[in-house]
């Protein structure tokens, strides 16, 4: 009876563990995304000024009125300037054709790796993530010396005699495809793969014993149990590469506009941090549908499996 | 080794080498997992193929779907040579273990899958899926995905769907497996009458000896990649070939001897366990003093306090253990030459059991024809 009494009071005592244990995240989100958020969404209804910080306050106070000015300006500033809208587009499209390319790209790898012993899976796993051990700036750089006018590829070809003049890649819509494409593809294989490693081969046995040829199998089988994991791939690989600055900093050229590159630019160059935080804060907006989406069929699936 | 009794053979109908399998082996990595088996299966039977696990059983059935590729040997199915046909070009259809429908399709769509392959007019698919739904009646689960079915509604679309496409062949791999013990009895009355009443010609695989002789016409005994014996249930049962498929199917009490005399309608075989040898009613085909063995079930063994009356077969020994199983008792008795020996014995009286108690002294006796003699 003691001991049931002892282990009552230690459960009471984990009780509050517990409201630690799930409280944390919470802190965590609250520190660390909502205060910045409201920050940034704050700096965005500012004025820009020549100042330290450099923006006005919305909140004022004189004369016992508190007055908030909301300056609605910075975001009609964005859709006035086709700058902004064509930057908007240009990186949805750039995250889109790095996203179907990734898919096209990386659905093979995973679909084979996940076919392979368990053995030599977990080697390929690991080669599919070891470059990410090395700084993305790094890996980046190096493609400049690949793709450049006397890089890696125009030298080779040239020395092949394919070509007499350097292809021009750098600074180009192509190399900033190779550069994203390369740089996101392991988010794209990884939960392919960890999503295709759990398919039933009796399925496709089934398949087939029914009648259905491979690719048949393939087409009707395999691809739509794997909705899951493309859907998360592909929201892995898109989300990021929308906001992407650094591949099209670096490898592309004054014609590759998106959107990363105009808020880096508003922010350094410009120091208009309005106008920077209402960029940031329309580029959120539009992420938040693919994000609800994701969310939506990461649930269903969830769902279904139950 | 024949048996008196034996059923006098019937005369070899066209239909009989509906399947033939022509030495088949089948080896991985060294491992022969099927070595040169042949037999052939009627048309319109469900045959099992009975056998512990890693007896080949599962290879076999394999082969016979297309999964597999026989390392030697052919299969014929009504005349069809089966090497080198891909499973999706073969009229062999299968029900898998654990069934493997497709979690993302309704039932009905699980059950045209096969239909739509074969590229049939829309109409003629909706018309067979439903006739399949109402074979094992299913009609009103037509729209659910397979996780919001029971065990047993799950089996009877995986039936359905592979009976839909009308196969020459339909194998079941451990049809039962899957399923508790209450609904596996009920089921297995209910998957045969749906087969018979196609005429569709069935191999099964099972581990589960109460299954095959249950659903099974024929069953084939498998050890070790062989076959050890074919037969009806009752023939395996009663007059099995060899030690082997006597002790795996059923329980049996094997006294190890030698062939003391062997006429025609009699033999008798002399064993450490017993003081006269034991009278056989059928002859042997053997040599006199070559060693055998005297193989006799339980509920043939009877038991008393007093010495029985007979010449033969009877020998004394003490009661060691008694488990009760309600419908029958079965008594473990230690006789002299320290041998345990089962018997079991209907309970056919209230309180029938508490004739006996552990550690009485007792007789055991059969008649001349309850066992058979086993010389492999």
């Amino acid at each position: 009876m003691k001991s049931l009494f002892n282990s009552l009071r230690a459960s009471s005592s984990f009780k509050g563990m517990h409201w630690l244990v799930t409280g944390f995240p919470y802190v965590w989100l609250l520190l660390f995304f909502v205060v910045p958020f409201l920050i940034v969404l704050k700096i965005s209804f500012a004025e820009a000024a020549i100042a330290m910080p450099p923006f006005t306050d919305i909140l004022s106070y004189a004369e016992q009125k508190l007055t908030i000015n909301l300056n609605f300006g910075n975001y009609a500033y964005l859709f006035e300037d086709a700058l902004y809208v064509d930057a908007y587009l240009g990186s949805l499209k750039f995250a889109a054709v790095s996203t179907l390319l990734c898919l096209l790209l990386g659905y093979p790898i995973a679909y084979t790796i996940a076919r392979l012993q368990p053995a030599v899976r977990n080697v390929l796993l690991m080669l599919v993530v070891l470059p990410s051990w090395t700084s993305l700036l790094i890996r980046v750089y190096a493609w400049v010396g690949i793709l450049k006018d006397n890089g890696f590829i125009n030298n080779f070809l040239m020395w092949l005699g394919v070509i007499d003049q350097p292809l021009q890649i750098m600074y180009t819509p192509v190399s900033v495809y190779i550069g994203i494409v390369y740089a996101y593809l392991p988010f794209m294989v990884l939960p392919l793969y960890s999503n295709l490693v759990k398919h039933d081969v009796r399925l496709l046995e089934a398949a087939s014993d029914l009648g259905a040829k491979p690719w048949m199998t393939f087409l009707t089988v395999t691809l739509p149990l794997s909705r899951a994991g493309i859907i998360a791939g592909a929201m892995l690989v898109f989300i990021p590469a929308v906001g992407e600055f650094v591949i099209p900093e670096l490898l592309g050229g004054p014609s590759v506009l998106m959107i990363g590159k105009i808020l880096w630019q508003e922010f350094f160059n410009n120091r208009d941090w309005p106008v920077a935080s209402a960029v940031a804060m329309v580029m959120l907006a539009i992420l938040t549908v693919p994000i609800v989406l994701f969310h939506h069929y990461q649930a269903r699936d969830l769902e279904g499996r139950r | 080794m024949t048996a008196a009794k034996a059923a006098a053979p019937s005369p070899v109908l066209p239909t009989d080498n509906y399947v033939t399998i022509n030495n088949i082996s089948k080896t991985f990595d060294g491992f022969r997992a099927v070595h040169d088996v042949s037999f052939s299966i009627r048309k319109g039977e469900i045959f099992a193929l009975l056998g512990a696990s890693g007896c080949g059983k599962s290879t076999l059935l394999r082969m016979l779907a297309g999964f597999e590729a026989p390392t030697a040997g052919t299969i014929l199915l009504d005349g069809l040579d089966l090497n080198g046909l891909p499973p999706y070009r073969r009229p062999i259809n299968m029900m898998f273990q654990s069934y493997a429908l497709f979690p993302h399709m309704t039932v009905e769509q699980n059950i045209a899958y096969g239909l739509k392959q074969d590229k049939l007019p829309k109409h003629e698919i909706n018309d067979r899926v439903q006739e399949m739904l109402k074979l094992v009646r299913m009609e009103t689960y037509a729209k659910r995905k397979p996780h919001q079915l029971s065990g047993g509604q799950q089996q009877r679309v995986a039936l359905a769907r592979s009976l839909s496409k009308g196969p020459k062949l339909l194998l079941l791999d451990e049809p039962m497996g899957a399923l508790d013990k209450k609904l596996r009895t009920q089921m297995q009355l209910e998957v045969v009458r749906i087969i018979e009443r196609l005429g569709v010609t069935c191999v099964m695989v099972t581990h589960d000896q109460e299954e095959a002789m249950t659903m099974a016409h024929r069953i084939a005994i498998m050890e070790a990649g062989q076959i050890s014996q074919i037969g009806t249930p009752a023939e395996i049962y009663e007059q099995p070939n060899c030690r082997y498929t006597a002790s795996f199917i059923g329980s049996v009490n094997l006294f190890e001897g030698t062939l003391d005399e062997d006429q025609i309608d009699h033999c008798t075989i002399k064993t450490a366990d017993l003081d006269v040898p034991i009278y056989v009613g059928h002859g042997v085909t053997g040599m006199t003093g070559m060693p055998c063995a005297f193989a006799v079930r339980p509920e043939k063994v009877s038991m008393s306090k007093t010495r029985p009356e007979q010449m033969h077969n009877h020998v004394a020994g003490i009661i060691q253990d008694i488990a009760y199983l309600g419908s029958e008792s079965v008594y473990h008795v230690r006789l002299q030459s320290g041998k345990m020996v089962q018997v079991e014995l209907v309970n056919a009286v209230r309180w029938g059991s508490e004739r006996f108690a552990a550690d009485d002294a007792v007789w055991i006796y059969w008649e001349d024809e309850s066992g058979v003699v086993l010389t492999a």
